[in-house]
C-alpha cells in the first residue's frame, strides 16, 4: 500500500513537472531580464506590460531594489540584460568593469518632502525642527545622494540656518535600503516626513501630503538606462523604454524627461 | 582496519555525504577566499560602522537571549507539567514564530507595537513612548523570532525529568523552587543549553523583522546583518559585505564556542 502510494505521489510530481516545463518551452517568448531602480517599481511594470503588448515575442521580468544593490549583484555576474538606474554612478560603475553595451538617459525627477498625516511640516526648512522623526534613504542609494546634496545646498541659504543639513540628519531615525522603503515608513506613520522622489507621491496613498523642495536646492535626477547584454529582445526593451510611448508612461508615473543623452 | 572502515560511511552513502560537504563548506570556503583575496576587505573589517554594528549586534542578542530565558523558562516548565484542553494550541502558538518568515514577524510586530500600532498607539499617547527606531525595537524582533528556540527546548528537557522527583524532593523538605533549581534544573541542563543556543544564534542572525520593526540608523538599530545589507549597497559593493560577513562569522564562532564551554562545564557539575 505504501510503496503504491509513494510511487502514485511520485508520477504526479512528475506530471507537474512535466506540464510547468511545457507551459514554459511551449512559447518561443524571449525574455528580457530588467534590473530596476525602487523608484521605478511602477512605471515600469507598467512599461513592461506595454512592452509586452507591444511585442508579442518578448517578455520583459523584472528585479527592482535600491540602484546600488542591482549594481553589486550585475558586477558579481547576475544575469541582467538591461540596467535601470536612478543616478549615472551605478551605471558608470559596471561600464568601468566593461559590463555596458550601450547606455541612454532614460528620465529625470525631482525631490519631494513627503510629510505623514497631521505632522505639522509645511515646507522643507521645518525638517530641522528638533524632535521630528525622519526616514531618508541610505548614502548608498542615489535618492538618498541626491536628498543630502540638496540639504547641503540649503545649508545657510535665505531662511535656513548654517547647520541646517546637519539639523536635518540628526533628526533622521532610519537610513532606508531604498527610496520605497523611506516613503512607507511616513505612509505607516512611523517617521513624521522623508525626502523622496515626486514620481514616489504620484502613487502614494491619502495619508502623505508633499511639501516641495525648492528649485534651487533640487540636485536634479538623472535616470539612466544601460544594455548589459546583447539580444534583441534586450535592444528591443531599452529602445520603447527611451521612445515617445515609454516616456509618456514615465511623465504619466511623476517622472521628468531626459536631460538629454550623454 | 575495522575502526577506519567504522569511521568510513559505507560506499553508497559516499556520494550524497559528499555533495553535502561541498554544499555547505563551499559558501564559508568563498567567503574566505574573497576576504583573503580582497585587501580592501580588511580595512573595511576595523571601520568604525562595522564595529558599532557588531557592538550591537553582540549585546542586542545577548539582551533577547536573557529576556527569552527569563520569561521563557516558567513558560516552559509549565507547558511540561500542566494538563489542559488547548495545549496543542498553546504550543503550536509558541512554535509559530519558528515557521514564519521574519518579513512576516516585522509586519506582525509594527501592526502591533508601531507608532499606528494596536499597543504602539495608545503607548504612545498615553505615555510618549515609541519603540520603532530603537534599540528596544531591535530586541523586540530578536526576541520574538529567538525566543521560540529556547522555550520548545526547554520544555522537551523538562518533560524529560520525571515529575516524580520534583515531588519526592518537594517531600523531603524542599521548596518547590529549590526542587526545580537542584532536581529539575541540572537533569534537563543539556536541552537548556542548546535551546539557549539556537535562541541567540537566531537573534544574532535577524535581519528581516528589524528592518522592517526598528529600521536602519548606525549605532543604534544597525546590527550586523543590517550593515552588511547596507554594505552590499554601498559602492565598495561585496568587498564591504564580505569584510562584516567574516567578522561576524568570527565572532558568532568564539562566542559559540564559548557558550558550549559553558555549559558542558556547569552541565559536568551539576549533573
Amino acid at each position: 500500500m505504501r510503496p503504491r502510494a509513494a510511487l502514485a505521489a511520485a508520477a504526479l510530481m512528475l506530471a507537474a513537472l512535466a506540464a510547468t516545463a511545457g507551459a514554459c518551452g511551449g512559447e518561443s517568448r524571449e525574455t528580457v531580464t530588467v534590473f530596476a531602480a525602487s523608484s521605478l517599481t511602477d512605471a515600469f511594470t507598467e512599461l513592461g506590460e506595454a512592452f509586452e503588448a507591444a511585442h508579442p515575442r518578448a517578455a520583459a521580468r523584472f528585479s527592482f531594489a535600491g540602484s546600488g544593490t542591482l549594481r553589486t549583484q550585475a558586477l558579481e555576474g547576475a544575469p541582467v540584460d538591461v540596467f535601470a538606474s536612478a543616478s549615472p554612478e551605478e551605471v558608470e560603475a559596471l561600464a568601468d568593469a566593461g559590463l555596458v553595451v550601450e547606455q541612454r538617459a532614460l528620465a529625470g525627477n525631482r525631490l519631494v518632502v513627503a510629510v505623514a498625516e497631521g505632522a505639522a511640516i509645511a515646507a522643507l526648512a521645518d525638517l530641522a525642527a528638533p524632535g521630528l522623526r525622519l526616514a531618508l534613504a541610505a548614502e548608498a542609494v542615489p535618492a538618498g545622494r541626491y536628498a543630502r546634496r540638496a540639504l547641503a545646498l540649503a545649508n545657510g541659504a535665505d531662511g535656513f540656518p548654517p547647520d541646517f543639513a546637519a539639523r536635518v540628519l540628526a533628526n533622521v531615525r532610519s537610513h532606508e535600503p531604498n527610496v520605497r522603503a523611506a516613503l512607507a515608513r511616513v505612509e505607516l506613520g512611523e517617521a513624521d516626513a522623508a525626502i523622496v522622489y515626486a514620481s514616489d507621491l504620484a502613487r502614494a496613498g491619502a495619508r502623505v501630503r508633499a511639501a516641495p523642495v525648492p528649485a534651487r536646492f533640487q540636485a536634479a535626477a538623472d535616470y539612466r538606462i544601460a544594455l548589459l547584454r546583447e539580444g534583441d529582445a534586450a535592444r528591443a526593451f531599452l529602445a520603447f523604454a527611451v521612445s515617445p510611448e515609454g516616456a509618456a508612461i514615465l511623465a504619466r508615473h511623476g517622472f521628468a524627461p531626459a536631460g538629454g543623452t550623454p | 582496519m575495522s575502526a577506519l572502515r567504522a569511521r568510513l560511511p559505507p560506499i553508497g552513502l559516499a556520494a550524497p555525504i559528499a555533495l553535502f560537504a561541498l554544499f555547505f563548506l563551499a559558501p564559508f570556503a568563498g567567503l574566505l577566499e574573497r576576504g583573503l583575496r580582497d585587501a580592501g576587505a580588511r580595512a573595511e573589517m576595523t571601520s568604525g560602522m562595522a564595529l558599532e554594528a557588531l557592538a550591537l549586534s553582540l549585546w542586542t542578542s545577548t539582551a533577547a537571549l536573557a529576556i527569552a530565558v527569563a520569561a521563557g523558562t516558567p513558560v516552559a516548565w509549565w507547558l511540561a507539567r500542566a494538563r489542559f484542553r488547548g495545549k496543542g494550541a498553546v504550543e503550536a502558538l509558541i512554535d509559530l514564530p519558528i515557521v514564519l518568515p521574519p518579513t512576516i514577524a516585522g509586519v506582525a510586530l509594527l501592526t502591533a507595537f508601531g507608532r499606528n500600532g494596536l499597543l504602539g498607539e495608545p503607548l504612545d499617547d498615553w505615555f510618549g513612548v515609541t519603540i520603532g527606531f530603537s534599540t528596544a525595537a531591535v530586541i523586540m524582533a530578536q526576541l520574538f523570532v529567538g525566543a521560540p528556540f529556547y522555550v520548545r527546548a526547554a520544555r522537551a528537557g523538562f518533560a524529560g525529568v520525571d515529575a516524580q522527583y520534583e515531588r519526592v524532593a518537594h517531600t523531603l523538605g524542599a521548596s518547590r523552587l529549590r526542587a526545580f533549581l537542584r532536581v529539575t534544573l541540572p537533569l534537563s541542563w543539556p536541552s537548556l543549553a542548546a535551546g539557549a543556543a539556537l535562541c541567540w544564534a537566531r537573534a544574532l542572525g535577524e535581519l528581516g523583522a528589524t528592518l522592517i520593526f526598528a529600521g536602519n540608523l548606525r549605532g543604534e538599530t544597525q546590527t550586523m546583518p543590517l550593515a552588511i545589507l547596507g554594505a552590499f549597497e554601498s559602492a565598495a559593493g561585496l568587498t564591504a559585505a564580505v569584510a562584516l560577513s567574516l567578522l561576524l562569522l568570527a565572532a558568532g564562532l568564539v562566542a559559540l564556542a564559548a557558550f558550549w564551554l559553558i555549559s558542558a562545564r556547569a552541565g559536568g557539575d551539576g549533573a
